[in-house]
């Protein structure tokens, strides 16, 4: 990621040599070996799979471990019946495995509760996904979702037209929020050469306190209200339910047709293959004629859009049907987790979100009959991450041989001026 | 838009330098701020009117002092010098006086702004002073932790995780083996995640910012999942107790001053003492020319005999501990609590000081304090019901790291090899 910094000369390619170099940095013919692991581009198809299904089975595992040691009832059997501890112990993690089998897959209710989880997980994934391809790390879908789902949210209750018309318009308007507030950080990066992780943790912050106080304005406080909480959105705007009483929406098929228009972007379209191309190196992009600054403004921009559609999701498709404070919550986080599993290959996105998905549906099943807090399906997430960054953990705890040598070689990038 | 096109211009030279277009712009900033002061703080207020400063808190030995002005006459003073201040940066003629000139002027908005928002009424103002000092205290923590390891090019994202985490532990061991073991398991908290930071970065050369967020993910997850299942179950455990404050005599007794900086918890002091070794550590020892050299250009750094590796992992463990402390002001000192989240980007806010501060100790206190300034002032205004929305004061520090960072406010250029992990040949 060579940042473009005014009246610094632009990076030259170094004399190009057989491309087999591992050593190449983000200047030289490769991409970074970080690049090549968070996209799988450069390893063989069985270690892109076996990777992220042992991270998940060894996040599983240590999951296990966490909800043994805090068993605060069965702790102190230990020291006088450790055969009763045991037994108890193991009959509570089984429990809340069940439980969370059980709550993501063990029914249609379930099911769906996977799929309505899973909605917002595929579209941010996607949107941080899209960064990764370009070679631009977005943490801010956070903001984005809030911006970009407040625009929803006011086309929502502002007008009153069939939901044919409606449902595209809420997008629509989702999605330039989206764009427009990660479009800030693209340009900033493009004329600054500002990093856009640090401008992407500031514009979320800003656009939460932002959504805080528009909330608390007449345009979306809900009337006779003193707290941050909107309107409701309008009845023609709603993501309604595909089938009858169960939670999962329209929003769904949404995502799904999201999966699909960014493979098409990414892999069938000149502005895709552009993207692609200045992930890959910017120079050879910049060399090759392509307008970095330019590509760098409409990636953010792209992903902004789909982050802005996770965050409208949250307010038109979840009951209900309005906005409070900090609707976002941790999506931006579990969206970077996601693009990582799901090697930020769309359709890798989609099955990763699933797997999330199933994981918060179960979560709340495991909390509501086991008793063990929600909050664990963040610790495995990050175990996940850390696991799927770090391909390195994975072998030595399976004691895999290492395949490659270019995977120990990664080339991170700096603040970037 | 493209780096070709922008460094014809620099070559041609017909355009104004970017400190010359910066000058411009900040004087244009202050001439617009001069003529707000102007309209909002003088004209809007009815002529007589005063507004009264508190310069000292109840049971002070100086008890009621106070200051009284006459508001309009202030708002017009400020106007005024706001007004002048302007029109000297505009002339360009000392450009290495810019920022000095904003700084100034900011001062003086604030003071008007102040003086608007306690008319008819009195203010505080001690209060608001000392409440400035014990908020920044996290912030200039989480700004030291973040700068000992993007001085050695490795970039902390997880202060917040490193601040949360260390809370946690500081209330869990201070409930039960009391406050000082508590403070030391809280500073250990600290070195083992600043260790996990390193090993991730270091050894197996994940990207940084991957690392730092996977440290954060897991410590918002650990903290929240152990509180609801340990906390709530064992309530005992969520009250450790709290290192009181230690007034230094005399100087604690000044009017003013001594509430301000000398009537607070250890860590108040400590957080200022370790600006000071800091700076004096980082710019005249060898420890900090190795650091800084290990940050800068590690290869040179490494042909000259000094240990990259090692330099950056103990600098990176030291900055762990330096955020363990600050996670133990948190709970050990400030409240004497655990809650869910509690930092609430208090370690983002810490980064933010530290780009604000450009990577020096002294810069990140002065950064911690004008961020602990708008955080008191949002406690205060909310209390004084002035029709100014408490959220745009939140904002605050990550508007002014937006600016900082996109450069209009001079250039905040970290280490140079920031981020890149070094590999031996």
């Amino acid at each position: 990621m060579t940042d473009m910094v005014p009246g610094e000369e632009p990076a030259v390619d170094p004399p190009a040599d057989n491309g087999e170099d591992p050593s190449n940095g983000p200047n030289g013919n490769e991409p970074s070996a970080m690049y090549k692991r968070i996209t799988g581009i450069g390893t063989s198809a069985a270690e892109a799979a076996v990777v992220p299904i042992l991270a998940v089975v060894t996040a599983l595992i240590v999951g296990a471990f966490i909800i043994a040691v805090t068993d605060v009832d069965t702790l102190p059997l230990w020291g006088s019946d450790p055969a009763e501890a045991l037994r108890l112990t193991m009959s509570g993690v089984s429990d809340a495995y069940r439980a969370l089998f059980v709550g993501s897959v063990g029914s249609f209710k379930a099911i769906s509760e996977t799929l309505f989880a899973a909605t917002p997980l595929i579209l941010a994934g996607l949107a941080v996904a899209v960064g990764f391809q370009a070679g631009l790390f977005n943490i801010g879908v956070n903001g984005q979702m809030h911006i970009g789902g407040l625009a929803g949210l006011w086309v929502g209750f502002t007008f009153a037209i069939p939901a044919v018309f409606h449902i595209p318009l809420v997008l629509a308007a989702a999605m330039v929020g989206g764009a427009i507030w990660a479009g800030i950080a693209g340009v900033l990066k493009a004329r600054t050469g500002a990093h856009e992780v640090i401008s992407t943790i500031m514009l979320n912050f800003i656009a939460l306190f932002l959504v805080d106080y528009l909330l608390t304005t007449s345009v979306f406080q809900a009337p006779g209200r003193n707290d941050p909480i909107s309107k409701p959105t309008g009845v023609t705007s709603i993501f309604s339910p595909l089938f009858g009483s169960y939670r999962v929406s329209i929003g769904f098929i949404i995502a799904l047709v999201a999966v699909a228009v960014v493979y098409w972007l990414m892999y069938r379209t000149t502005i895709g293959y552009e993207f692609r191309a200045v992930g890959y190196n910017p120079s050879a992009g910049r060399y090759a004629g392509m307008n970095v600054a330019w590509i760098y403004i409409s990636a953010m921009a792209v992903s902004g859009a789909l982050a802005g559609i996770a965050g409208v999701n949250q307010i038109v498709g979840v009951e209900p049907y309005r906005a409070i404070s900090n609707f976002a919550g941790t999506f931006g986080f579990d969206a970077i987790a996601l693009a990582l599993l799901g090697r930020s290959h769309p359709v890798g996105v989609l099955f990763a979100g699933l797997l999330f998905g199933a994981l918060r549906a179960g979560g709340r099943e495991m909390q509501g009959a086991a008793g063990v807090p929600l909050d664990l399906v963040l610790v495995l997430q990050a175990l996940i991450i850390v696991m799927i960054a770090a391909p390195e953990l994975i072998r030595a705890i399976y004691r895999i041989k290492t395949p490659t040598k270019d995977i120990t070689t990664v080339t991170s990038t700096g603040w970037g001026s | 838009m493209t780096a070709v096109a922008d460094s014809n211009e620099m070559v041609i030279k017909t355009r104004a330098t970017p400190e010359e277009k910066r000058a411009t712009f900040i004087g244009l900033v202050l001439i617009a701020l001069a003529a707000f002061t102007l309209w909002a703080f003088g004209l809007g207020v009815e002529p007589g009117s005063e507004s009264t400063f508190k310069l000292s808190l109840p049971q002070a030995r100086f008890e009621d002092l106070s200051w009284t002005v006459d508001s309009r006459t202030v708002a017009l003073i400020t106007a005024l010098v706001l007004g002048f201040l302007g029109g000297f940066v505009l002339r360009r003629s000392h450009l290495k006086r810019t920022n000095l000139a904003l700084s100034a002027g900011l001062v003086l908005f604030s003071f008007a702004f102040l003086t608007w928002a306690a008319v008819d009424g009195s203010f505080s103002l001690v209060g608001m002073l000392k409440s400035t000092v014990v908020l920044s205290v996290p912030v200039i923590l989480g700004g030291l932790a973040g700068l000992m390891c993007e001085r050695v090019a490795v970039i902390n994202i997880a202060i917040e995780g490193q601040l949360l985490t260390s809370a946690f532990v500081g209330v869990i061991v201070g409930s039960s083996a009391g406050i000082w073991v508590a403070l030391i398991a809280a500073m250990a908290t600290g070195a083992i995640l600043g260790a996990v930071l390193a090993v991730l970065s270091i050894k197996y050369r994940i990207d940084q910012i991957i690392a730092g967020v996977v440290i954060n993910i897991f410590a918002l997850g650990l903290t929240s999942f152990l509180s609801r299942r340990v906390l709530t179950e064992a309530p005992g455990l969520n009250s450790p107790g709290r290192f009181s404050s230690i007034k230094i005599p005399l100087l604690g007794d000044i009017p003013v001053i001594g509430p301000m900086f000398f009537d607070h918890s250890m860590f108040v002091y400590i957080t200022f003492i370790l600006v000071i070794m800091l700076h004096l550590g980082l710019f005249y020892t060898r420890w900090g020319l190795r650091s800084r050299s290990v940050g800068e250009h590690p290869k040179a750094a490494d042909t000259v005999g000094i240990n990259v590796y090692r330099t950056r992992y103990r600098n990176v463990i030291l900055g762990g501990v330096i955020a363990g402390f600050g996670g133990a002001f948190l709970t050990l000192a400030q409240v004497s609590r655990f809650e869910d989240n509690m930092t609430a980007g208090i370690g983002y806010i810490g980064l933010a000081a530290l780009i604000f501060g450009r990577w020096r100790p002294l810069g990140v206190l002065g950064a911690g304090l004008v961020f602990g300034f708008a955080r008191a002032l949002q406690q205060k205004l909310g209390i004084l019901g002035t029709p100014i929305p408490s959220e745009f004061l939140s904002m605050t520090p990550y508007i002014v790291t937006l600016i900082v960072v996109a450069g209009v406010v001079g250039r905040a250029r970290p280490p140079a090899a920031d981020g890149q992990p070094y590999i031996k040949d």
